[in-house]
């Protein structure tokens, strides 16, 4: 098991940096550059905004700077837009924002959609399956641009119940719709895969074993089919997890969250080499250690992932 | 020559506020016998971050709405547009025009109890010139005529050299590189706002924190969470905090404008902007909240007349069948309908001390321009057998592209030209813009100061902005004599009789700005201003 840890680590630091390299190169490529307004700057001011930061010189001496002060001292540089704050300054604010809607989203999603899952798999071809098949499919084909409108419609604008968006340090309310809207999709997915996993696992030979040896029934779905079954759903959840601690555009632009979905494609856009890197980074790195996980987790589950 | 400046709106005030508030004069303009509201904070809405709250370095509109309530300069424009005192009371300008000698409001004071002194408008001017500052509106000294300008902005002079000077504490003379008649309206820029070196130097960048920043207008910045939300509240040491009405205004950064919108309707936000196309509905619905005012802003579409651009837009029969059969009230009334005006020259109508003259094809009918264009199209030999084609960009933007659709509809049908719609994200489309790689590109341009200069001097052959690479020398010598013109208007009207002979640009519309606000700020809030520079501490709100 160790050695299996190792070579994973041994294989996400060359990613990572081959990563970065991709990325910037890339980002550079784009035609355009941060001080390129409607209204323009004559060429001697944008001379000296590039040599403020760095961009005058060549490429690859811009790289090795950046990639030196990450190493050296954390320092994901200034930001080209946001001319009084770092990189650093940006992540540090806008990232415990999406980490703790994500992690709601999370267990929301989670724990609804094992559930409903479960549900449906046991009580297969019942109206409860037919309820929770609906219910998933549903949350499924209702993409969040569509459920974030709707949401303030109903609960803003309707019955007065929540605030139409803002996040006002994480306190309640505010976070109840950016999470309703973030993990409704997610909760779907895991529904069904879920209800799928545990219905082949329901028909496999050792399910039938321990029901011919007479065990209730919720010994059979809770100690032998239940972990089995959450196999496939484990792999998708790595993914899906990064995925909604890293924000969502859609849940930052609606609910004006001061997340980093947000940060991160203003940065692209508006070409804000040094912001788009350390948020590109950081999605990186947790992508990679969040995939790194699951598959020790995987094959803790299953010895035979190891080989 | 000796100018004193009197605060009209203060003074008018005075006189009427004793009668509504016994001694207690208010700075914003409280009708006689209305009650204000005991709330008096003010939310509004903005599109996004604000870039810094740094007068030097920051270069959107809505930080430089943040910077004017917490910063002060020698300026301040009332509901009008027209200049009132800031720190500065007065000031003596010399017989030859270029050195202008600004006597400060002894009582001005920085939110941390130290004098506001000329030293620190000298310091923050130079901050903005040096190119160790970085910053992006750096350009702007030479937009206000301060001798050496050019050579300091490009590091070729000392920064010492730059025509500012603290004369005493109360006394800052400003050098001028040549006689420039709307110098002083330039002085409202929130680039020119004085700024506290002392705090600049402890903290660096960080001194525009809630917890650092010192500032000398009438609020103190007293939470920002970046993309969330920036509250300013008042500052008891401002030298006019008796006369302020608002107590905190807040913005919210809402990117979406529809979102924006259902906030308002929750009565979460006082102020935000009107969606494209929503104005006449919202307007039937709530009609003393739905607002429309005219802007110093004109749209329009450069030709490329450069080497880059194509032969046939050369021929101004063509640049003017184009223009000719853009019908722009289709524009300004189908699909703008937020109140925009039509355009047929490039300064709008509401600029200050200049009335655009009427030009030739302004003064057709559509039918007519449209009759003229063909006959201009074929006399330049395109035609059904041998039709005009070339690229019409825009960048991103809802509104952009349905301009172009009717816009390029319009010439599809009237002169059979294929007007290819070429859509590029922002700072692509901008870079190709300045690098000459399109044919027919979108353009808006915003005054800096309400003058005609500040848009005419765009099609000047030297012009940073003169996107198309028109040059026209009679233009460039109206232009250039009219910076030393005691009445530069004739000369103005000159370059926009060339304009509309030579059509370097299609001038479409003129903006206005349309925004739903709560109905008791609604009267306080200064419409007439045309670059929309508004105080938080002139506003205020009635009861209901």
């Amino acid at each position: 098991m160790i050695n299996f840890v190792i070579r994973r680590i041994g294989i996400a630091i060359p990613t990572l940096l081959i990563l970065i390299a991709i990325s910037f190169f890339l980002m550079h490529a784009a035609p355009g550059g941060p001080f390129n307004s409607e209204r323009g700057v004559p060429p001697e001011v944008l001379a000296n905004l590039n040599a403020k930061y760095g961009l005058d010189k060549p490429l690859i001496v811009q790289l090795w700077n950046y990639i030196w002060d990450i190493v050296t001292k954390f320092d994901f540089g200034p930001s080209m837009i946001f001319k009084t704050r770092t990189v650093n300054d940006i992540i540090a604010q806008g990232f415990p924002v999406t980490f703790t809607y994500g992690i709601w989203s999370f267990l929301v999603a989670v724990v609804v959609g094992v559930s409903l899952g479960v549900a449906a798999a046991v009580n297969h071809n019942s109206w409860l399956d037919y309820l929770a098949v609906g219910v998933s499919i549903g949350a499924q084909v209702l993409p969040n641009f569509v459920l974030a409108p709707i949401l303030v419609l109903v609960f803003t604008l309707g019955l007065h119940w929540l605030p139409g968006g803002g996040w006002n340090g994480g306190q309640w309310p505010y976070p109840v719709m950016p999470v309703i809207a973030l993990s409704t999709s997610f909760m779907a997915s895991i529904a069904r895969i879920t209800r799928s996993s545990m219905l082949e696992v329901l028909h496999s030979n050792f399910i039938r074993t321990a029901r011919a040896k007479g065990l209730p029934a919720n010994t059979v779905i809770w100690k032998h089919a239940f972990k089995p079954s959450l196999l496939p759903v484990i792999s998708y959840l790595a993914p899906a997890f990064v995925g909604m601690i890293t924000g969502s555009v859609v849940v930052d632009v609606y609910f004006s969250t001061g997340g980093m979905g947000q940060m991160f494609v203003n940065s692209a856009t508006s070409r804000d080499y040094s912001t788009m890197m350390g948020i590109t980074i950081l999605y990186g790195v947790l992508t990679i250690v969040f995939n790194m996980l699951a598959d020790i987790l995987y094959a803790w589950i299953d010895p035979k992932i190891r080989l | 020559m000796k100018h004193t400046l009197i605060r009209t709106s203060a003074f008018a005030l005075g006189v009427a506020s004793i009668a509504l508030f016994g001694l207690s004069a208010q700075a914003a303009m409280v009708p006689a016998g209305a009650t204000l509201a005991d709330n008096q904070t003010f939310t509004m809405r903005v599109l996004s971050e604000f870039d810094a709250i740094d007068p030097q370095l920051s270069e959107t509109v809505d930080a430089a709405g943040v910077e004017r309530d917490l910063f002060e300069g020698l300026f301040n424009q009332d509901a009008d547009g027209n200049l009132v005192p800031g720190v500065a009371l007065s000031y003596d300008v010399s017989d030859d025009k270029t050195v202008y000698t600004f006597h400060l409001r002894p009582e001005a004071m920085w939110s941390d109890g130290h004098p506001v002194t000329a030293a620190d408008f000298e310091y923050a001017w130079k901050r903005l010139a040096d190119p160790a500052t970085g910053s992006p509106y750096q350009w702007y000294v030479t937009i206000m005529g301060l001798k050496n300008g050019d050579a300091v902005t490009a590091g070729d002079m000392p920064l010492d050299d730059l025509g500012v000077k603290a004369i005493d504490d109360h006394t800052l003379q400003v050098t001028l590189e040549q006689p420039t008649p709307y110098f002083t309206k330039t002085t409202v820029n929130a680039s020119t706002f004085p700024v506290p070196k002392w705090v600049i130097d402890e903290f660096g960048d960080d001194w525009t924190l809630p917890e650092h920043i010192v500032g000398n207008g009438a609020y103190v910045l007293t939470e920002h969470v970046p993309n969330e939300r920036l509250v300013r509240e008042r500052n008891p040491k401002y030298w006019d905090d008796a006369n302020t009405v608002i107590t905190k205004t807040t913005s919210l950064i809402i990117n979406d404008e529809n979102v924006a919108l259902a906030r308002w309707k929750a009565g979460e936000v006082d102020r935000t902007e009107v969606p494209t196309g929503q104005f006449p509905t919202l307007k039937a619905e709530y009609p003393d909240s739905a607002m429309s005012a005219p802007r110093l802003c004109t749209y329009y579409y450069w030709y490329n007349e450069g080497p880059t651009g194509p032969e046939a837009l050369k021929d101004v029969r063509v640049r003017q069948a184009l223009s000719y059969a853009l019908d722009r009230n289709v524009i300004t009334d189908q699909i703008l309908q937020g109140g925009q005006f039509p355009a047929y020259t490039f300064t709008p109508a509401a600029t200050a001390g200049f009335t655009p003259p009427s030009v030739p094809f302004g003064e057709m009918t559509q039918d007519e321009r449209d009759a003229k264009a063909k006959e201009l199209m074929a006399a330049a030999g395109f035609g059904p057998d041998h039709p005009l084609t070339f690229n019409l960009n825009y960048n991103t933007s809802e509104a952009h592209k349905q301009i172009a659709t009717v816009v390029a509809q319009m010439w599809k049908t009237k002169l059979g030209v294929d007007a290819t719609l070429v859509n590029m994200e922002g700072q692509t489309y901008f870079s190709e813009l300045r690098n000459g790689n399109f044919d027919v590109g979108r353009s808006g341009w915003c005054g800096d100061y309400n003058e005609a200069s500040t848009f005419l001097d765009l099609v000047r052959t030297d012009s940073g902005q003169n996107d198309g690479k028109y040059s026209n020398a009679e233009v460039d010598a109206l232009m250039a004599e009219a910076k030393t013109m005691t009445d530069p208007n004739p000369n103005y009207e000159k370059v926009e009789q060339i304009i509309a002979e030579d059509m370097p640009i299609i001038p479409v519309y003129h903006y206005a700005t349309s925004f739903m606000i709560d109905p008791g700020l609604a009267q306080s809030w200064p419409l007439g201003n045309v670059e929309q520079n508004w105080y938080s501490k002139d506003l205020y709100r009635l009861a209901k």
